[in-house]
């Protein structure tokens, strides 16, 4: 295994073919376009009704009645409408577009086949919006995580295959035979997303398992999905793009490696809560796995740390990078959190409370969007040819989304933990426990806010971009058949 | 790591070593649990599936969202033995000197043994008098299998009948939320199976034990805050329906006064999902006692006092960790 840790700089090694007919980083970029513009602006559509659902679902902490009378925007629907939206509207296909842009580029090949793959991510989107729209219209299958109905489920399966198979085509048809940290995970996470999804659907909703293996299996799927594929994805970006903007070397392909080994054995244990009625094996062997991958957290962040040769600072030289310096942060602690959770003690206390849905939104918001905006905001430069179009306007969503993650994320937990240390006291009454969140729930609706307010911002400059893209084409075009048609030119 | 196929080995070998352990052992272990036979007393098939209505109710439980807010598993952090008194025998006197020196030996080592508050240790007529007042009553707790065996045999030695109780402990059982721990037995009819990861609301493994009354249900559906103070559950009033009363009044209709009552000439009537809703959490109950959680469930007054076998054959399991057994 020779030491190649750099993807920025070409490889000594190239084959003949490559040599034969050389291809261009443009013309990678170029082939695409079309998917890469269809996968993000439709993953920050719905980031944006995702964090409008879900400040809905916060704003009836202020006032249990807002917008109760109504079946549709009741809590109970809002809610995982929301997180639907973030998690398969904007984590997965926002992913997928920077997994196809990492393949072409570490493979040096052109994107095979793009048509298809904008064909698989309009499938996506049009699953995803029928399964929203079904757990709006009360066809949620209960299982949190997995709430989007069957009928819509297939759409989504169906065009994340689609999507898939070019990618697997594009890593095959790749010109640089030597592999780079990141397709590794890239390529497990293809794979891993079609076994779980076929597995929970096939036997949660078709043929339906009996009594608890049933919530086994949900929390299993869940457990795969949010830690480990995006886990997976969200790495993958890292470990390109640090060494990639600092122009340094990934410190160790070694460690990387470990982290990939911890993650997909470890990580796809951790799922059973600890309080689950189930055979007492199952949540135990969940908190092992759980305690055992702090080592693959911790080779992270010793990876990062040394690629950057300790100087956190390099960190703001480029606006990507803070982004995703702050994902890497946000993994770290969102990692720890959970392992936290392998000692039983620790979760007494946590489990039922906020405190585990502040984790889990650090992982969606702090690691994994953090890092796709770092990702898009450097991939979508060089797709399209222009810059964004506000440079201001992208330092400013940074400084609101970490803001609105820290006002979101800290309120949540620190209420949590208050809230299972009073669960414990039996003689506390349960309202008044419930009534001493409610402050806590309330600041972070201010988190929620913000967070809504980056993501505008979000939407607002990738759609200009967009929009000035098509612009000039249009502008260039149009001048170039006005120009044909002028009598001067046609005439000898 | 330099070979596509040998990432895709390793991602599909950590894959598959995940799926048999959490999908296929456990479809093989609860997946395919069948119906058992609750121990101790009347050993009735547990669990029982739920009525027609019931079974409606849990697609309206399902469809909003309940289980966002309401967890349905109840923990126990272990379980006890109570000492508990059937019979005070032909001799009262020495059965209330041996309760006495039982007090007594409690003062000495409370890690061991714990009087309850139904026991008031003073003279030996309040302790006649507590007998007199009703038996069984549990008077003391153990922790441990052998203090709780020594407790009996000495009140054993006297004619006074005895009966140890197994009864779970924790935060959640103290609160009422149930009698023991959840088992994977009690959700064997449901689907889907919903545990639920959060307590913005109280448990509701049990909430057709503790809260049997359908009108209840009905008016805390409709208006959170009529039952329970500063609730913060949102109204679901769209599982209701306002309607002119027509000859006579509905019999259905919600008793509603002040600014909630719909007006003259109206009345608030349960549409049929309100009622399924609640048929549903009325049947809620995980409180049989199974081989896997004992809980000592006291006979029916009038059946013959037993003897001094513990309640529970699973009594023999106490303080043992959770077995792993499946059902019979």
């Amino acid at each position: 295994m020779s030491e190649t840790s750099s993807p920025s700089q070409p490889s000594s090694t190239g084959t003949p073919e490559v040599a034969r007919f050389p291809i261009v980083p443009a013309d990678i970029d170029a082939s695409c376009r079309i998917p890469l513009v269809v996968l993000f602006l439709s993953a920050s559509v719905w980031l944006v009704i995702g964090s409008a659902f879900a400040l809905v679902a916060s704003l009836k902490f202020h006032a249990p009645g807002f917008l109760a009378d109504s079946a549709w925007l009741t809590y109970g629907r809002v809610r995982p409408a929301g997180f639907n939206c973030v998690l398969y509207g904007f984590c997965i296909p926002a992913g997928l577009g920077v997994a196809l842009w990492l393949l072409a580029r570490l493979g040096r090949t052109r994107l095979a086949l793009p048509g298809l793959a904008t064909v698989g991510a309009l499938c996506w989107n049009f699953g995803v919006a029928a399964g929203v729209w079904g757990i709006l219209a009360g066809g949620s299958t209960g299982f949190e995580n997995l709430e989007m109905p069957p009928y819509s489920a297939r759409l989504v399966f169906l065009g994340y295959l689609m999507i898939v198979v070019w990618a697997a085509l594009t890593f095959h048809q790749r010109r640089e035979r030597q592999l780079f940290v990141s397709q590794w995970y890239l390529l497990a996470a293809l794979f891993w997303f079609p076994w779980i999804y076929s597995t929970a659907n096939l036997l949660l909703l078709t043929v339906r398992v009996r009594g608890m293996a049933q919530a086994v299996i949900a929390w299993w799927y869940a457990d795969n999905l949010l830690v480990v594929w995006l886990g997976l994805v969200g790495l993958a970006a890292v470990f390109y793009f640090v060494p990639k903007l600092t122009g340094r070397e990934l410190h160790s392909r070694y460690l990387a490696l470990m982290t990939f080994w911890m993650l997909v054995l470890f990580g796809s244990w951790g799922g059973i809560p600890e309080s689950a009625p189930v055979p007492a094996w199952m949540p135990v062997s969940s908190a092992v796995a759980r305690g055992l991958g702090v080592i693959g957290i911790l080779a992270v962040a010793l990876n990062v740390h040394a690629t950057l040769a300790g100087q956190c600072s390099r960190l703001m030289a480029h606006p990507s990078l803070r982004f995703i310096g702050f994902g890497v942060v946000a993994f770290i602690i969102g990692g720890l959190m959970s392992a936290a959770g392998a000692l039983s003690e620790v979760t007494r206390v946590t489990q039922f409370t906020w405190f585990t849905v502040a984790r889990d939104l650090l992982n969606y918001y702090g690691f994994f969007a953090m890092v796709m905006f770092g990702a898009v905001y450097c991939i979508v430069p060089r797709v399209m040819g222009i810059e964004f179009p506000s440079a201001k306007l992208v330092r400013a969503h940074f400084w609101v989304a970490a803001a609105g993650i820290l006002l979101l994320v800290v309120p949540l937990a620190a209420g949590g933990i208050v809230q299972g240390l009073r669960l414990q006291h039996a003689s506390l009454p349960f309202n008044d426990i419930t009534q001493g969140t409610l402050p806590f729930l309330r600041v972070s609706t201010i988190g929620d806010l913000l967070i809504a307010l980056g993501h505008l911002m979000f939407l607002g400059n990738l759609a200009g971009l967009v929009s000035r893209f098509y612009r000039i084409r249009a502008v260039s075009a149009w001048a170039a058949a006005t120009v044909e048609i002028k009598p001067a030119e046609t005439r000898p | 790591m330099n070979y596509g196929p040998l990432v895709f080995l390793a991602a599909f070998f950590a894959l598959a070593s995940s799926w048999c352990g959490f999908v296929l052992t456990p479809q093989l272990q609860i997946g395919r649990l069948q119906q058992t036979n609750t121990v101790g007393g009347a050993g009735i098939a547990y669990p029982i599936a739920r009525p027609g209505l019931a079974h409606q109710g849990l697609d309206v439980y399902r469809a909003n969202g309940c289980a966002y807010c309401h967890s349905q598993q109840v923990g126990q952090t272990g379980t006890v033995l109570d000492i508990a008194l059937t019979d005070a025998g032909t001799n009262q006197a020495t059965t209330v000197a041996a309760l006495l020196k039982l007090a007594e030996s409690a003062t000495n080592q409370p890690s061991a043994l714990t009087m309850l508050p139904s026991f008031q240790p003073g003279s030996s007529n309040a302790i006649t008098e507590s007998i007199l007042g009703g038996l069984p009553k549990a008077f003391f707790r153990s922790t441990t299998r052998e203090a709780a065996n020594a407790a009996a045999k000495a009140l054993n030695s006297t004619s006074a009948k005895v009966q140890l109780w197994v009864v779970p402990v924790g935060p959640d059982i103290t609160r009422g939320w149930g009698g023991r721990r959840t088992v994977a037995e009690d959700y064997l009819f449901d689907t889907p199976v919903m545990p639920g990861s959060q307590r913005v609301g109280p448990d509701l493994a049990n909430v057709g034990t503790r809260l049997p009354d359908a009108n209840w249900h009905l008016l805390h559906l409709y208006a959170p805050r009529l039952e329970v103070k500063a609730s913060t559950m949102p109204p679901y009033r769209f599982l209701f329906e306002k309607r002119k009363i027509g000859r006579r009044p509905s019999p259905g209709a919600l008793s509603l006064s002040g600014n909630l009552a719909p007006g003259p000439g109206y009345e608030i009537v349960p549409r049929p999902e309100a009622k399924a809703l609640t048929a549903y959490l009325i049947s809620l109950h995980a409180d049989a006692p199974l081989f896997d959680a004992p809980i000592s469930v006291l006979a029916p007054a009038g059946a013959p006092a037993s003897t001094n076998a513990p309640a529970v054959p699973g009594a023999a399991s106490t303080n043992a960790p959770p077995t792993n057994a499946p059902a019979k």
